[in-house]
């Protein structure tokens, strides 16, 4: 793997980390739904900079040209974070609707009480 | 002593603890079995308390337990995590306008008895945020070898993050003055293990923090729902999330009249 490969990646990898720290210091990213993305960031930077690491890794799953390894890894890791957002949003949409059905019966249940004065 | 531990002094602070409005909250997950006696416990502690439960989404008879033992009962729709259900609490002070909230755990961790310590220095006006410690003074605390440690880790880095000596920053057994309960009624972490963060927050919006001696019982019922790999990844959370707090503005403002 090229030395420029290497650097690329690794600023990328950095470039990632800083945005998602900005998000998460002015509070646009919740710590749970950050965590996932900072460890994408931390394990590209890692293998772009330790490249003997890489090359192993990519030789043992038999990937000839080690910065496709790097691109496997970080679209694994993309998918990983898709995964946990459909997760998120089957809970949210679930509890979405268990708010609107609340509110409908707390609405009537206020009505009720309301005519009853 | 856990006097050394006043860093600096709360502003204005209620003087005389006569006719001051006093809250329980007590969030609560399927706790049928140890509601009731934790309810009755505190008002034979302090008769001044109102106690409000909140209830978690809990799938079992803790709503009706805790209403029928005489408490205000909310009833979340849905499971939000402790710091959820501590901040719908605060919430519920802040609108009633209590000068002082307690948070109790419902599963009997926690002895009301001792709630005149924990009241004190709010009451004295010198603190907004009152931590029962598990570690200073008379030290009986039994729990888990690692989990002894991780505590213990936890007071280090917060301690150096807020600048105070503190010996146990993830007791939930707190007390909360006016300032506080204006400002963490609005912000407040969320989820679980939320209590190590609310201690950063406290100490950076400029709330005053004081720690005091509390012993711990065992729970009355269950098991500890932190597992080990539960426990590190909330381990890992809250260090982020302590890390990122400290490059953090508070979210808003305290006003005094608040």
């Amino acid at each position: 793997m090229t030395l420029r490969v290497s650097i690329f990646a690794a600023i990328a990898a950095l470039i990632l980390l800083a945005v998602v720290f900005e998000l998460m210091r002015s509070r646009r990213l919740q710590e749970r739904y950050a965590l996932l993305w900072l460890l994408t960031g931390l394990v590209v930077f890692v293998l772009a900079v330790w490249r003997g690491l890489l090359g192993w890794a990519s030789n043992t799953v038999g990937i000839a040209y080690p910065p496709s390894a790097l691109f496997v890894l970080a679209s694994f890791f993309v998918l990983m974070v898709l995964l946990h957002y459909s997760t998120v949003i089957s809970r949210l949409s679930e509890q979405n609707t268990a708010l609107a059905q609340r509110l409908a019966l707390l609405e009537h249940e206020l009505e009720q009480t309301r005519s009853r004065d | 002593m856990p006097e050394q531990l006043v860093a600096r002094t709360a502003q204005g602070g209620e003087h005389g603890a006569v006719g001051l409005r006093k809250i329980a909250i007590v969030p609560a997950l399927n706790e049928e079995r140890s509601i009731a006696a934790v309810i009755a416990e505190i008002r034979a502690a302090d008769p001044e308390f109102d106690v409000v439960v909140i209830d978690d989404g809990s799938t079992d008879r803790t709503a009706a337990r805790a209403a029928e033992e005489g408490a205000r009962v909310l009833t979340l729709p849905f499971n939000l995590g402790i710091g959820g259900a501590v901040q719908t609490g605060l919430q519920y002070a802040r609108e009633h306008d209590f000068a002082i909230a307690v948070q109790v755990d419902a599963d009997g961790q926690h002895d009301p008895t001792q709630l005149p310590q924990l009241l004190a220095p709010i009451v004295a006006g010198e603190a907004d945020v009152v931590v029962g410690s598990r570690f200073l003074g008379e030290r009986n605390y039994k729990a888990p070898f690692v989990r002894r440690v991780g505590i213990r880790v936890f007071a280090a880095i917060i301690s150096a993050v807020v600048g105070q000596p503190l010996t146990d920053t993830s007791s939930s057994f707190r007390a909360y003055g006016r300032r506080a309960i204006a400002y963490f009624s609005r912000d407040y972490p969320h989820g679980f293990v939320e209590s190590v963060e609310a201690t950063v927050i406290a100490s950076r919006c400029g709330l005053t923090l004081k720690e005091v001696p509390v012993v711990m019982r065992q729970r009355l019922m269950g098991q500890s729902s932190l597992t080990l790999p539960v426990s590190i990844y909330y381990s890992i959370k809250v260090l982020v999330a302590v890390f990122v707090g400290i490059f953090r503005r508070s979210a808003y403002e305290l006003k005094e009249d608040s």
